[in-house]
């Protein structure tokens, strides 16, 4: 049982800590609740708890921490208290003493259900003072999680010191969820929290209003239909969530496909190695930032700069090696054209298994892509939004190429009547071998992106080649905006079957699909018709 | 033959009022074209005028937009595939001479046989004696008795247009489509062949698309100049030859 | 069959080939039974499995090489065909394990038990039937066969794109077949496999006999693609294979006899499958990846396409091969390997071993026949037909 002075003292401390955080700790109170660790009892743990988590001592975090991770140690027979760090070493909880060995009498502190939620709670507020704002959001956070009463004091005091906005609206969020469970919290109080919620109007608001139990009538009215408009609010976020996902995942197949539609769109070659032209661009991206980690650290943020014009080389001069070397060959033997750059595809592999090794090689995002933004409910990450921003200048980059450059015009002389080119004195064979460099290289760049949201490893294209041919087909061969419209359909279809058929069986749905679709039109969306496609 | 005749269940095969487009390009612009049973007809006209495309509306490969075209009078052509079409009689000769290279010139005329070409049929298929000597004939109608056993992909330029009317004969349709026969052929050649067809007329409809004007000429038989899509004379070779618009048309304006 | 298509089907190499598989089909099971183990005449058991393996990959490259040698279809998906006719036996093989399973129930697969299954769903009923899995060994792969060829056919799917989605095909199904509540175990698929028929699937015996069994169905099926590729219909194939459209003018309904041989390919396929499974004791999604198909297409390759007897070859030298390879010190390089094959095969042996040997000796053989009587020769040089009036 607590006595009046520590009683009183905890209250002091409590408060003392809630106007500046950090205070020096006061030996005896701090020890003395530590010893009662000891006790094996659930009060005189809560109390412990509560003492512990206010008295600004930096063993505080970590007592409870352990406590939570049932690392905290009590000995009953000698009242010590120790913490095993997760590598096996001890220490003292009062001191913060390194100790031999933590005795075999002591036992893990035992915590109930009401425990733990103090103890989140505990852990919840004593990081509220962070200085730092990560750990702050954080922990406002799981404190709205948490909603413990006993929270209510620790979050009041840092909302009235926060500047942060962000961290600020967190508490506000959290302060709400305290008050809406609070049994004896006012009813102005109680329809302010629900007002705030409905603000806030997320799924996890919509968790703690359609949980909140029994409320005044007034308080019931509100939620309710505080609840009503955040789920419609929320079903329009999750279609845009999904169009977003959906554009995201339509960037990523543009991507790896754009490559494509120059060789098997325009030049009409089965590139079954297409894949691989992507894991080298991306295996280059990782070479790239190899050689600045270990020689120019400082330009870590400017690898992928440096690596995109270098895949766009590395796998474009690859292109041109294989075409003079192979697929010059087999010009209008597609199906063998096919087997042959498989096989080429399992030679890659295998070379770069054998450089790199089998397992996934580490890609780092430089800062300017890691992290993410909030718009409205929905998370969007900076690598994804740069991916499709990126993607949509490739695309733009190409077609002007195609149109505007001396070798677009040629290429597509080329591809239109081959003849015809090669007496108007266009070295057919040139543009042929530029025209496959041209898509490997930009399978290359895709490459460049792809290690970014996907694991670099010798697998990499694989897994890309059948969805970037659907693509292609679907889009309508030899037509990059069908490429473009193919892409982002498919991406789009396929987010928005996901969460009605699972990820898995809404790309078997997708395949299906595409299948039928291209019974029906075997040409696809944006078809050439007329005599000159037979021929 | 009348060729104000506008009774279209008395022509063997009819085109009204046909239109079709690729990609905003008109090939084939209001044809209308009729030909009466037993009839040869000779189709000219600058490249591009829509002869090709003409045959591909008659035999299926092409759908047209608009128009009626008509078999025998009844059978409405453009709701057909390829295959029923030729069911029903109407052989083609293709421009470019397409036989079955890696075959023998023989095995070309079987498969063009008319018996049953159902899957079940050609499976549990016999020789018939009946079916060989027709063979036989066929061969020695167009010279290569002594080359039966070579393989098509062989076979000169003018043998290998030779097969493929060979193949329109054993096919015996009642309509035979001829595009451009005498491409690539000698002299000699040529007037064999005009020969061939003029043998062939006796006993079949035929429609031929040539440009070798001597050629049209020896056969001696109505002419029918396209042009962009649409019909722009219809006569006797001298009639249509001494057309003032046809004329404009191959010379340039 | 009737007995004119197989006299007509049978040339000197069908004849050679057929001894030859019924000679192995009968004297390694004999050897392996027979004779001491350890002796140097005797096959071991390993061994047959092995062959065995290889007999079946000869049938799946059979029916590859029916459709692609002979019609032009290039499947990248009779992989599939082969993996559910390996799975129709793979559920017949698991309900005779009955009661004998780690979970020990009666009616359900152990892997079943695992997942929580109430009942057996309703897919699997029957497989407990010989004559049923029998039957859907055939059905299964040839009822897929028909309503993607039904489809792809009918729209007139063909060349590369045929192949690509042929691909999809068997790339959908390899994501299905993962999924554990599809039914067929997941990602380990069938396996711990116990009888057939009443007999053990380790013993000697069952392994010579499945062999032996495995030899005949290679012999039927060679005799079944003969038969077809020798009749009328045959050259219908070959005449739709190099010139489609000029097929369909002369009015064959060419969809029909694509879906024909294309049904008649995955069955067989399928059939491979169900052979091939009790010899190896497992069957699992991974038989459905992409790149088993196409390296199937490959053997066809190397063997020689449009010849059968070149494709049922070609599945047994670069299966014996990969054997070989991926198992020493030279592991690594056996990708390195069946890559180069891929490349070179097309770019400098496009018909195969068979196709090449058969060219060289058709070349030498008229050689022969040239020296002998060239004023024959000569004769049959005639080109420019004569003029008659």
């Amino acid at each position: 049982m607590p006595t009046n002075l520590s009683a009183r003292f905890c209250t002091f401390v409590l408060s003392l800590f809630l106007i500046a955080f950090a205070l020096p700790a006061f030996a005896g109170p701090f020890e003395d609740a530590v010893a009662k660790f000891a006790n094996d009892d659930y009060s005189d743990t809560e109390e412990a708890i509560g003492v512990v988590a206010g008295s600004g001592n930096k063993l505080a975090f970590p007592i409870i921490s352990a406590l939570q991770d049932g690392r905290l140690m009590a000995d009953s027979d000698s009242k010590k208290v120790y913490i095993t760090g997760a590598d096996g070493k001890s220490i003292d909880a009062a001191t913060g003493e390194p100790v031999a060995s933590v005795p075999d009498s002591a036992s893990a502190v035992r915590l109930n259900n009401r425990l733990r939620r103090s103890v989140d709670a505990a852990i919840g507020s004593l990081t509220l003072q962070s200085p730092d704002i990560g750990t702050r959001l954080q922990a406002a956070q799981s404190v709205f999680k948490s909603h413990e009463e006993t929270a209510l004091e620790a979050v009041d005091g840092a909302l009235a010191k926060e500047t942060n906005k962000s961290v600020k609206a967190a508490l506000g969020d959290a302060r709400a969820a305290i008050l809406l469970f609070k049994p004896d919290a006012t009813e102005v109080e109680k329809l302010e929290a629900v007002a705030t919620l409905k603000a806030r109007g997320d799924q996890e608001a919509l968790a703690l209003l359609t949980g909140m139990g029994d409320q005044p009538a007034s308080v019931t009215k509100a939620a309710a239909s505080a609840i009503s408009s955040i789920q419609s609010s929320l079903a329009v976020w999750s279609t845009v969530q999904n169009a977003w996902y959906g554009l995201s995942l339509g960037s990523v197949l543009l991507l790896a496909a754009i490559g494509l539609a120059i060789t098997f769109g325009v030049m009409g070659v089965i590139n079954m190695a297409h894949g691989e032209m992507v894991m080298i661009g991306a295996y280059t991206t990782f070479v790239v930032q190899e050689v600045i980690r270990t020689r120019y650290p400082g330009l870590f943020d400017y690898s992928l700069l440096i690596a995109v014009p270098l895949a766009f080389v590395v796998a474009g001069a690859i292109g041109v090696l294989i075409e003079r070397s192979i697929i010059r060959f087999l010009y209008g033997r597609p199906l063998e054209t096919l087997l042959a750059t498989w096989g080429l595809s399992l030679v890659l592999q295998q070379a770069v298994r054998t450089m790199f090794g089998p397992t996934n090689r580490e890609v780092g995002n430089p800062s300017w892509m890691s992290g993410a933004f909030e718009l409205g409910q929905i998370t969007i990450t900076y690598n994804r939004l740069w991916i499709l921003v990126f993607t949509l200048a490739v695309f733009a980059i190409l077609l002007a190429m195609l149109r505007y450059t001396a070798l677009g015009l040629e290429m597509r002389a080329v591809t239109q009547n081959r003849r015809m080119a090669a007496s108007m004195g266009i070295a057919t064979s040139r543009v042929d071998a530029l025209t496959f460099g041209l898509g490997s290289g930009i399978a290359g760049i895709a490459g460049v992106a792809l290690s970014q949201i996907d694991n670099v490893s010798p697998n990499l294209g694989q897994s890309y080649i059948i969805d970037s041919f659907m693509v292609v087909v679907f889009g309508g061969v030899g037509n990059l905006w069908g490429t473009l419209v193919g892409a982002f359909t498919l991406g789009i279809a396929n987010k928005f079957l996901e969460p009605v058929a699972g990820a898995v069986l809404g790309k078997i749905a997708i395949l299906v699909l595409i299948i039928l679709f291209i019974q029906k039109r075997p040409r696809g969306l944006f078809a050439l018709k007329g005599r000159a496609v037979e021929a | 033959m009348n060729v104000m005749d506008t009774r279209a269940t008395s022509a063997l095969l009819y085109l009204d009022g046909v239109h079709v487009s690729f990609d905003g390009f008109h090939a084939i612009n209001n044809l209308s074209l009729t030909l009466a049973p037993g009839e040869m007809r000779a189709i000219i006209g600058p490249n591009g005028a829509g002869k090709t495309t003409m045959m591909d509306i008659i035999t299926g490969k092409t759908k047209p937009d608009e128009g009626t075209v008509l078999f025998d009078g009844v059978t409405d052509l453009t709701r057909l595939d390829e295959t029923r079409i030729a069911e029903l009689g109407i052989g083609r000769k293709f421009q470019k001479p397409t036989v079955f290279e890696s075959q023998t010139v023989q095995d070309n005329l079987l498969l063009a046989l008319n018996v049953d070409h159902s899957v079940r049929g050609t499976l549990f298929w016999r020789g018939s004696k009946a079916e060989s000597e027709r063979i036989d004939k066929v061969l020695e109608t167009i010279r290569l008795t002594d080359a039966r056993n070579r393989l098509a992909g062989s076979l000169s330029h003018g043998q290998k247009q030779w097969l493929e009317i060979g193949m329109l004969l054993a096919q015996d349709p009642k309509l035979l489509l001829v595009d451009e026969p005498v491409a690539g052929m000698t002299d000699v050649e040529t007037h064999l062949t005009a020969e061939l067809l003029k043998e062939i007329n006796k006993t079949h409809t035929v429609m031929v698309v040539e440009h070798d004007m001597t050629f049209v000429r020896e056969l001696g038989v109505k002419v029918t100049c396209l042009h962009e899509g649409t019909v722009l004379a219809e006569g006797t070779i001298d009639q249509v030859s001494s057309n003032d618009r046809v004329v404009e048309v191959y010379l340039g304006r | 069959m009737t007995p004119h298509m197989l006299t007509r089907s049978l040339d000197r190499g069908a004849t050679i080939f057929l001894l030859v598989v019924a000679a192995l089909g009968v004297l390694i099971p004999l050897s392996n039974l027979l004779l001491p183990a350890g002796s140097f005449l005797q096959v071991p058991t390993y061994l047959v499995a092995l062959w065995g393996k290889y007999v079946c990959y000869a049938i799946l490259a059979l029916s590859i090489d029916l459709i692609w040698g002979y019609c032009g279809i290039l499947s990248l998906g009779h992989g599939a065909f082969f993996a559910l006719g390996g799975y129709a036996m793979g559920m017949y093989l698991m309900r005779q394990i009955g009661s004998r399973g780690v979970y020990g129930n009666p009616v359900l697969p152990d892997f079943m038990v695992f997942l929580n299954y109430s009942k057996l769903p309703w897919y699997w009923y029957g497989f407990d039937m010989f004559w049923f899995a029998a039957l859907m060994v055939l059905f299964v792969p040839g009822l897929l066969a028909f309503c993607f060829g039904w489809l792809a056919f009918r729209s007139r799917v063909t060349g590369v794109y045929l192949s690509i989605i042929t691909q999809a095909m068997t790339y959908a199904l390899l994501l299905a077949f993962f999924r554990n509540d599809f039914g067929f175990g997941g990602n380990n698929g069938l396996t711990d496999f116990k009888d057939i028929l009443g007999f053990n699937v380790q013993a000697e015996g069952t392994r010579a006999a499945l062999f032996a069994l495995s030899c005949l169905a290679l012999i039927l099926s060679f005799l079944i693609c003969r038969s077809v590729v020798s009749s009328k219909l045959g050259k219908v194939l070959i005449a739709i294979r190099d010139a489609e459209s000029r097929s369909r003018f002369l009015g064959y309904r060419v969809e029909s006899y694509k879906l024909f041989v294309f049904t008649l390919s995955a069955c067989m396929a399928g059939v491979a499958g169900a052979l091939y499974v009790p010899q190896v004791g497992i069957i699992n999604p991974s038989e459905f990846a992409p790149g088993n198909s196409i390296e199937a297409v490959i053997w066809v390759a190397v063997g020689g396409r449009g010849t059968l007897v070149g494709a049922a070859l070609g599945a047994v030298v670069v299966n014996y091969a990969k054997t070989l390879f991926t198992s020493g010190m030279l592991a690594p390089y056996w990708l390195f390997m069946l890559g180069a094959l891929f490349i070179l095969v097309t770019l400098l042996l496009p018909k195969g071993i068979v196709g090449t040997f058969n060219a060289w000796w058709d070349q030498s053989k008229e050689k022969s026949v040239a020296a002998a009587s060239a004023s024959a020769a000569a004769e049959d040089g005639v080109t420019e037909p004569k003029m008659a009036e």
